[in-house]
This record gives C-alpha cells, sequence and structure tokens, in this order.
C-alpha cells in the first residue's frame, strides 16, 4: 500500500516539480473556470451509472409503490382512486394490523434477545476465553448468519416439528407432555420463529460486539479488577457503557431483520398457522401476488417502509450522540 | 488476567453450551438426510443403513448443476458491475466532491434503511413491462440498485478519508481525472473493495424475495430461491429435503470456512459504516 502511494506522489520525490507545478497553477488558475466546470461534469459522470441503477430500480418503484398504495388495483385491469382508503383498511383491519404487530413481537425475539445474549456472551468470551476456545467460539457462533435465511428456516422447521429434535431433547429430560408441533400451534408459532431469529443473529452480535470490547481500554478492566469487582459489577460500570455505538448498531440491524422478516416466516410457518405469524413482508407478497390486491398491498409496504425510518432514526441518534 | 477459577469453569462451560447448541441443527439434518427416503426420522439418530446416496438424489432432483450455473451468473454478474460504478460513486462523492456531493450521499444513504418488500411489488410490474420478467435480468438489474446504497456508501466512505496530497500530486503531473481514479486510487483501495465483492456476493448468493416474486423458473434464480422451490416440491420427503438443504448450503459454508476472517470482518465493518 505504501509502495504505491509513493509511485503515485512523485511530487515527493521531486520537491522542485511540485512548487514549479503549483505555479503554473495559480497562473492559469482565472481561464481554469471553464476548466473547472469541465471537471464538475466529468465528476458527475462517475455518479450517473449507480444513480441511474438506484433511480430506476429502488425510487422509481418507491414511488410507484406510494402511487399505487392510492388506487384499487388487481394488476391487470384498469386501477381506481380510492385516495387513502388502503391506508384506513390497513391501520383498522384487525388481518392486517395484526401482522404490525406480529412484526412488533418479532423484535423481541429477534433484536432485544440477541443484543442482550451477545453481551453476556461476548463479555463471557472477553473474560475467560481469549485462547482457542474464544476463536472457535466466534467461529461458530457466527455460521448461521452465513447461510441463506431459507436455510435456516429449513432446518429448523425440521427440528421444531412433531418428530425433531427439540421434542426429542424435551421427552428426554422427562417433558414429553408439552411436545407439540411448534410451528404449527397458535401459541407457540410466534415464539418458535422468534427461536430461528435468535439462532441466526446471536452469532452476529457477539462478534460484533466483542469487537468493541476490544477497544476498550485493559486499563479500565484491570483497576476495577483491583478494587474486587466482579464479572456482574464489570458488565454493568464498564463494558455495557462502553459499547453504546456498537449496541446501537447491533439494534439496529437486528430490528430492520425483525420489522422486514421475511424468508424466515415464509418457509417455516408462511405466515400461519391463521395468521399467527403473518409478518408485514407476508401479507405483502399476499396481498400483492396471490390476492392480487395491489393498492392495499402497497399501503402496507409504505407503512411498514414509514415504521422501519420512526424506530432506527431515534437509536441511530441516540448512540451516536456524544459516544463519538 | 486473574479470573477467578469457579468463573472460569462456568463461563467456559456456558461458552461450550452455546457452540453445542448453534450446531447442533447441522448435525440434526445431517444424520436426517442419511435416512432412508421418504421416511420420517427422529431430530438425532444415526440410520441403521447411512443412505449416502441421498446426496446424489437430491442433486439430481434438484438439478444441481442448473442451480449453481444460475447462481454463478447472478453472483458474477451483479457484483463486478456493483464495484465498478459503487466505486466510481464512492470517489466522486467522497473524494472529487462535486457539487451536491452532499445531497447525494444523503439520497443514497436514505435506501440503507429500505425493506426490499418495500417496493418488489412495482419491480414485479416493471419488469413485466420492460419484459424481462421470469429471466435472470430481473433478478440482476434490481438487484444492482438495490445494492448501491450501502455500495456507495462504503466506497465513499473509504474515498473520504484520502489525502488529498495523493490527487494533488496526480493532477500536478497532468493526469485526467480517469486515470486518477483508475490508475491511482483503485490500486489504493482494493482493500475496501474486496471486502464489500465478499459482501455483495453472499448477500446475491442468498437473495431469495427477488428470486421467488421475479422468476418462476428454479433453474433462474439464486441460490436461496432454489431451495425454496425446492422445498415446495420435496416438503413430504423429508431426508431428501435434508439432503438438498445441505448442499444448497456447503458453498456458502465452504467460502466462509475459507475466508472466515475476511468474511466477518467485511460483515462487521459493513453493519458498523452503515
Amino acid at each position: 500500500m505504501s509502495q504505491a502511494a509513493d509511485k503515485a506522489d512523485p511530487a515527493r520525490a521531486l520537491p522542485g516539480a511540485r512548487a514549479e507545478a503549483i505555479d503554473r497553477r495559480l497562473s492559469r488558475r482565472i481561464p481554469l473556470a471553464q476548466g473547472i466546470r469541465r471537471q464538475t461534469l466529468v465528476g458527475w459522470l462517475f455518479v450517473v451509472p449507480a444513480l441511474l441503477f438506484y433511480a430506476v430500480f429502488v425510487l422509481q418503484p418507491l414511488a410507484l409503490t406510494v402511487q399505487y398504495s392510492l388506487y384499487r388495483w388487481d394488476g391487470f385491469s384498469p386501477a381506481t382512486w380510492v385516495g387513502l382508503a388502503n391506508y384506513a383498511s390497513v391501520l383498522s383491519e384487525p388481518k392486517l394490523l395484526e401482522t404490525l404487530f406480529n412484526a412488533f413481537r418479532l423484535v423481541l425475539f429477534f433484536s432485544l434477545i440477541p443484543v442482550t445474549l451477545g453481551l453476556v456472551t461476548a463479555s463471557v468470551v472477553h473474560r475467560v476465553a481469549t485462547g482457542r476456545l474464544g476463536t472457535v467460539s466466534r467461529t461458530v457462533l457466527f455460521l448461521p448468519q452465513v447461510i441463506p435465511l431459507v436455510a435456516a428456516g429449513i432446518i429448523w422447521g425440521r427440528l421444531l416439528s412433531l418428530s425433531g429434535l427439540i421434542n426429542q431433547g424435551l421427552t428426554a429430560i422427562g417433558l414429553g407432555d408439552i411436545t407439540r408441533a411448534w410451528l404449527g400451534d397458535f401459541d407457540t408459532a410466534l415464539p418458535a420463529v422468534g427461536i430461528i431469529g435468535i439462532w441466526v443473529l446471536l452469532g452476529f452480535c457477539t462478534v460484533l460486539l466483542l469487537t468493541g470490547m476490544a477497544k476498550i481500554d485493559a486499563g479500565l478492566y484491570e483497576s476495577a479488577r483491583l478494587d474486587g469487582a466482579g464479572w456482574f459489577q464489570e458488565f454493568r460500570a464498564i463494558t455495557v457503557p462502553s459499547l453504546r455505538y456498537e449496541i446501537g448498531v447491533c439494534l439496529t440491524v437486528t430490528i430492520i431483520a425483525a420489522l422486514a422478516a421475511f424468508d424466515i416466516v415464509y418457509v417455516s410457518t408462511g405466515g400461519g398457522p391463521g395468521n399467527a405469524t403473518a409478518v408485514p413482508g407476508i401479507q405483502i407478497y399476499i396481498l400483492a401476488f396471490l390476492e392480487r390486491q395491489v393498492g392495499l398491498a402497497s399501503a402496507l409496504a409504505v407503512v411498514l417502509v414509514i415504521l422501519v425510518l420512526l424506530v432506527i432514526l431515534p437509536i441511530q441518534r441516540l448512540s451516536r450522540e456524544d459516544a463519538r | 488476567m486473574r479470573v477467578a477459577r469457579r468463573e472460569l469453569y462456568a463461563g467456559r462451560t456456558f461458552l461450550a453450551a452455546l457452540v453445542a447448541i448453534t450446531i447442533l441443527p447441522f448435525v440434526s439434518i445431517f444424520t436426517t438426510a442419511l435416512h432412508p427416503s421418504g421416511s420420517v426420522p427422529v431430530g438425532l439418530s444415526w440410520p441403521a443403513n447411512p443412505q449416502w446416496g441421498n446426496f446424489i438424489e437430491a442433486f439430481k432432483v434438484a438439478n444441481m448443476t442448473a442451480l449453481l450455473a444460475s447462481s454463478m451468473f447472478i453472483v458474477l454478474t451483479v457484483v463486478p458491475v456493483s464495484l465498478v460504478i459503487s466505486t466510481m460513486a464512492g470517489f466522486a462523492i467522497g473524494l472529487l466532491r462535486i457539487p451536491g456531493a452532499r445531497w447525494l450521499l444523503l439520497l443514497f444513504v436514505f435506501g440503507l434503511t429500505l425493506p426490499f418488500e418495500g417496493i418488489i411489488t412495482p419491480l414485479y410490474f416493471l419488469a413485466r413491462q420492460i419484459g424481462i420478467l421470469n429471466t435472470r435480468l430481473a433478478i440482476v438489474l434490481p438487484l444492482i440498485g438495490l445494492f448501491m446504497p450501502f455500495a456507495v456508501f462504503w466506497m465513499r466512505a473509504h474515498f473520504v478519508n484520502m489525502p488529498d496530497e495523493i490527487s494533488e500530486a496526480a493532477r500536478v503531473d497532468g493526469a485526467s481525472t480517469w486515470d486518477l481514479f483508475w490508475r491511482i486510487h483503485v490500486p489504493l483501495a482494493r482493500a475496501p473493495i474486496v471486502s464489500l465483492g465478499i459482501l455483495t456476493s453472499v448477500w446475491a448468493w442468498n437473495q431469495f424475495l427477488l428470486a421467488l416474486v421475479l422468476v418462476e423458473d428454479p433453474t433462474q434464480r439464486t441460490m436461496a430461491g432454489a431451495l425454496g422451490a425446492f422445498q415446495g416440491h420435496y416438503a413430504t420427503d423429508i431426508p431428501l429435503l435434508c439432503a438438498g438443504t445441505i448442499l444448497i448450503l456447503l458453498p456458502t459454508l465452504v467460502v466462509f470456512i475459507l475466508f472466515q476472517r475476511q468474511v466477518i470482518a467485511a460483515l462487521l465493518q459493513g453493519s458498523v459504516k452503515g
């Protein structure tokens, strides 16, 4: 890297040449106005391809979503203007409102539990497993983060089924009475989907928080330990406050994963039984592509986009303020 | 580090348990995949007669060669295009600081929190309108667009920290903007470009929603999309489904284990910057 930098900076090798060139540039400053305009144009040309893809395939569809949301449309015949009626339905029909509540219930599993458990795990690794065990546990805990979420859904669909590992384990420890098809039961389907989220996201949170911990001044811990602080005092007084920024990042990533969940739910339950695990993403898919209610699906999509922004922005602000 | 011995044991036991819980699901579907096709094995049991042939069978019925080719095609078009155009944009916004750079950045950053579900419906009608529905292009083109917020943001973060002296010296030497970009700054940006390449490859490979909605034929989809279709067809044949799942997630596992450090570093930096 430094070698390349040296090569790229011939002026460093020839101080004379640099001064001369700066002179040359200064003397040309006024006629250069045109040149600068040309440079601006060239600069903009660099942005155009990225901007074009972004505008055509993201911004345009987003605007269309807002437009669709004001119509009743089946995707084929002419659309009818309905104003805000679709939004009224989203916020009043229990079937649709329920999906928003479910999304927030998932936040508990996809976000709060992985972040809390990740904090505990990371601090345990930090304290007692600096060597090989630390490396191995980092790698293994991270594995679920790399595989497709669809695969995670299929794997856990299997584990949580009647003949799956979970029921086998429960029977083995004498809890055979409570075994069931966890994803098919109205009361347990949502927590069961949540457990899949914990499995996927725990490693991510742990490893991210660990890298944050590595940056904490070791002296703080040394003096705390000299004062006889135990694991919990250390955790509360040093670790958590120092990790404010990393905790903010974990919360942001996992909350988006919860509110915008699709893959795991689609594969493991499809939103069922009944509406027990229907989240906005699933409902948008069903409405738009199975029930042909494009307007209603779009209104729900707009609500979801706004909801994510409303939840994420304050977290970003809090974690960035006076943390850095 | 002076840690009480009891705490040491407690902590290590906790970690060992957590590692076991994380890995058991993989072990369970692996043993399930070895049971006779069509049976319903219990969670964790070694079959009397391991059916290694299930993997070959799954490879055949899932049409794995076509799936791999399709996924490779998608990754090999989406990733290079994304890398080139986002590096160019990041360079213009972060280093050239063209007029309006702040607004451009804000525009791209806005896309960072956008859930894919927010735009999937119009994407379907858009793809239908321009006639790319049910082709790989229907995944490739939107995916490039959807990667732009993060990719531009990521590359800009690199370029904004490059010292001005490098560019000034090159300008003095009479380098054009393109030379400055291609001959000087791209070689210096190799590390963030590689990380971005790893990230976008994993994300493209694992992309499910676009594949599900925009392409019906599994052999034209991403790996994750194909897995969804495979599950639809073989949901009842549990050992075969498990064998297929293992085959489909194997490439990601292999890449992860080979490039562990880079993948973890890239994913973490990615989220911290985002």
